[in-house]
């Protein structure tokens, strides 16, 4: 059994967002894994512990050369190698399921662990797109994972509420907050993972191409009136918020 | 044709269909705007949908009682084949997020997610959508013979009843038989109003202080204004409310009239859920919390005794 677990690097979520150009400009920026992608590599080192047959852990990231410290990351937490698809080029989610398929195929992955949703592009996307390509069921927004051989059990939020479910394997998993608690790499990992293969390949030999062109970026704020009512007086900020909720933003009857 | 998916929910036509209908008209792209309607026993929803729509497509079988990603995908992809539409929309709902990138896939089409504004362009399509953690609203643009698009809730106005109602036609189709099988279900609908549909909303955040708290302050104030509600996700985590009120990067995306948020201290993923309501109104005991910043409106103060305030001088 071999897991894929997917890796993005994303904007710390404190981090100011900056434009230059028509386009957002990292450079500068603090970046780390995407917490989503934490959940995947800790489920998978889980899965592992658990007893569930797994062979191996792969971590890939698709993008830039910076993407490199989020694959040691995922290394210092414990997966067993990793991939990088280098480019500088932004591919669309449904694109860049190209790429994560084949590399599914060509590595035997029976198992795919992708982030609920990015920090950054805020796409939903790739886990579907891979899932279609490949032929194997999906299951979003996973909150708990069992694995018994092939067959796999859990629970996962829908539109309203949440189900249980009952899969077999080869699949594709996104995870999101709650499905488990990430580790810290500890040091002696992070020097371990130095070590750990990290191969290089190239987008072209997937044959992706951004089929969504990018024209713009904005950054609009929304200017607020910061009216703040001091609450001392609990009555008399509650009738006055009341008064301008009624009769200055006509919002309330 | 343009294909919209239609989403409802409870046997009603979702206000999320309408405003497709909207975007789909916004295009300006010629062919009928129709609907699809996936289910069993949904005539109802799909005499709802003529009344919006170009014609409407029905298919009714015991094999779309539930929805189901694979499923849905197979549907969608094959109508939009036999009718060669040019456009497919598909809601911004969780469950169509998941299975509009399988559409797009089996369509070799591209996909443009979540956006909040439609317009042809030449062959193609642009819109804008929102990017991280809807700080961001970028441009987006693609061509080709076949486009999918995911409509984010609430970003286009309902459309209203046309003239004429449109004509209704049964459709067959072949469905892949799903492989993932729901062992047990927990429907967490809350009982008010529908947050994507409410024109206000009061949030709880964990400065409620419990679940009691809700009883006592959210929903009666809530109750009074005829609002929705809602909640953060440490309330959510802590098990005080139902998931399905959850606002923010993981739960629902909302835009009311008003935004009423009691003891949320206005994290990020948050404000993404939230931030383009149209007024925000918070209460919260620190004069510092991130979510004055962006209040339109706020009291300084404790939540147990400016709210139970609040109530009393909202009750007309
Ligand atoms: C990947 C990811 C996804 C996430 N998705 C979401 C999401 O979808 N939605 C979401 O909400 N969060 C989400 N979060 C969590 C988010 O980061 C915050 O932790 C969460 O929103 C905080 O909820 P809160 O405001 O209720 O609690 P807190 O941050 O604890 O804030 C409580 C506030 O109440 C105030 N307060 C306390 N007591 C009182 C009182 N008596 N009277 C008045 N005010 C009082 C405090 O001053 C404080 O500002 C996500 C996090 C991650 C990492
Ligand atoms: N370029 C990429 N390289 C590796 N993983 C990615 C990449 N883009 C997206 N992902 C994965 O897909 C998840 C969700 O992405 P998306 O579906 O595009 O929102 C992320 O959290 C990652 O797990």
């Amino acid at each position: 059994m071999k897991i894929l677990t997917l890796i993005r690097q994303v904007p710390d979520a404190e981090a100011r967002v900056r434009l230059s150009g028509n386009a957002v400009d990292l450079d500068g920026t603090t970046v780390v894994m995407d917490g989503m992608d934490e959940y995947g590599v800790e489920e998978a080192l889980r899965l592992r512990e658990s007893g569930a047959g797994v062979e191996e852990i792969v971590a890939l990231a698709i993008g830039p050369k910076r993407n490199e410290d989020a694959l040691r990351t995922a290394l210092a937490m414990g997966a067993d190698r990793a991939v990088h698809v280098e480019t500088d080029e932004r591919l669309d989610a449904v694109s860049l399921s190209q790429v994560v398929a084949q590399l599914a195929q060509t590595e035997q992955t029976d198992l795919i662990l992708v982030g609920g949703q990015e920090a950054d592009w805020d796409s939903q996307a790739l886990g579907a797109a891979t899932a279609e390509r490949l032929g194997w069921p999906q299951l979003t927004w996973t909150n708990e994972l069992k694995l018994d051989g092939d067959k796999l059990t859990g629970r996962h939020d829908v539109d309203e509420g949440n189900e249980s479910f009952e899969a077999s394997l080869p699949a594709v998993v996104t995870t999101q907050q709650g499905l488990n608690e990430p580790r810290y790499p500890t040091l002696p990992n992070i020097m371990k993972a130095k070590k750990k293969e990290l191969r290089k390949d190239d987008l072209a030999t997937y044959g992706a191409q951004s089929r969504v062109k990018f024209v713009g970026a904005e950054i609009q704020t929304r200017a607020r009136l910061n009216k703040i009512i001091d609450g001392k007086d609990p009555q008399a900020a509650a009738a006055q918020l009341i008064d301008l909720l009624r009769n200055e933003a006509k919002v309330i009857k | 044709m343009i294909l919209i998916v239609a989403e409802y929910s409870g046997g009603k036509l979702a206000k999320s269909t309408l405003e497709m209908v909207t975007a789909a008209r916004q295009t300006g792209r010629e062919g009928p705007v129709t609907v699809l309607v996936l289910g069993q026993n949904v005539a109802g929803v799909a005499t709802e949908a003529a009344a919006v729509a170009d014609q409407v497509l029905v298919a009714d079988s015991a094999a779309l009682s539930t929805y189901n990603a694979e499923t849905w995908a197979a549907a969608a992809a094959q109508i939009a084949q036999e009718g060669e539409a040019h456009t497919v929309i598909v809601g911004g709902s969780r469950s169509g997020r998941e299975y509009a990138p399988r559409v797009a896939v089996k369509l070799d089409a591209p996909y443009l997610e979540d956006v909040i504004s439609l317009s042809g362009s030449g062959e193609g399509l642009q819109a804008q959508r929102y990017t991280y953690l809807a700080r961001v609203t970028e441009t987006v643009e693609a061509q080709g013979p076949v486009i999918v698009v995911s409509a984010k809730p609430g970003s286009f106005a309902a459309a209203a009843p046309a003239a004429q109602p449109g004509e209704q036609y049964d459709v067959d189709l072949e469905l892949p038989e799903s492989r993932v099988s729901v062992t047990g279900r927990n429907v967490e609908k809350s009982s008010r109003v529908a947050l994507a549909e409410a024109d206000i909303i009061v949030t709880g955040g964990r400065g409620v202080g419990n679940a009691e708290n809700f009883g006592k302050y959210v929903e009666p104030l809530a109750d009074n204004l005829g609002a929705g509600v809602g909640a953060t996700r440490a309330v959510v985590d802590a098990g005080w409310r139902p998931y399905a009120e959850q606002v923010g990067q993981t739960g629902k995306t909302v835009q009311p009239g008003a935004y009423i948020a009691l003891g949320v201290s206005g994290a990020v993923q948050h404000l993404s859920g939230m931030g383009k309501s149209k007024y925000i109104v918070a209460i919260n005991k620190d004069a510092e919390a991130p979510i004055f910043k962006v209040a339109d409106y706020g009291i300084v103060g404790d939540v147990n005794e400016i709210v139970p305030a609040l109530i009393e001088a909202s009750k007309r």
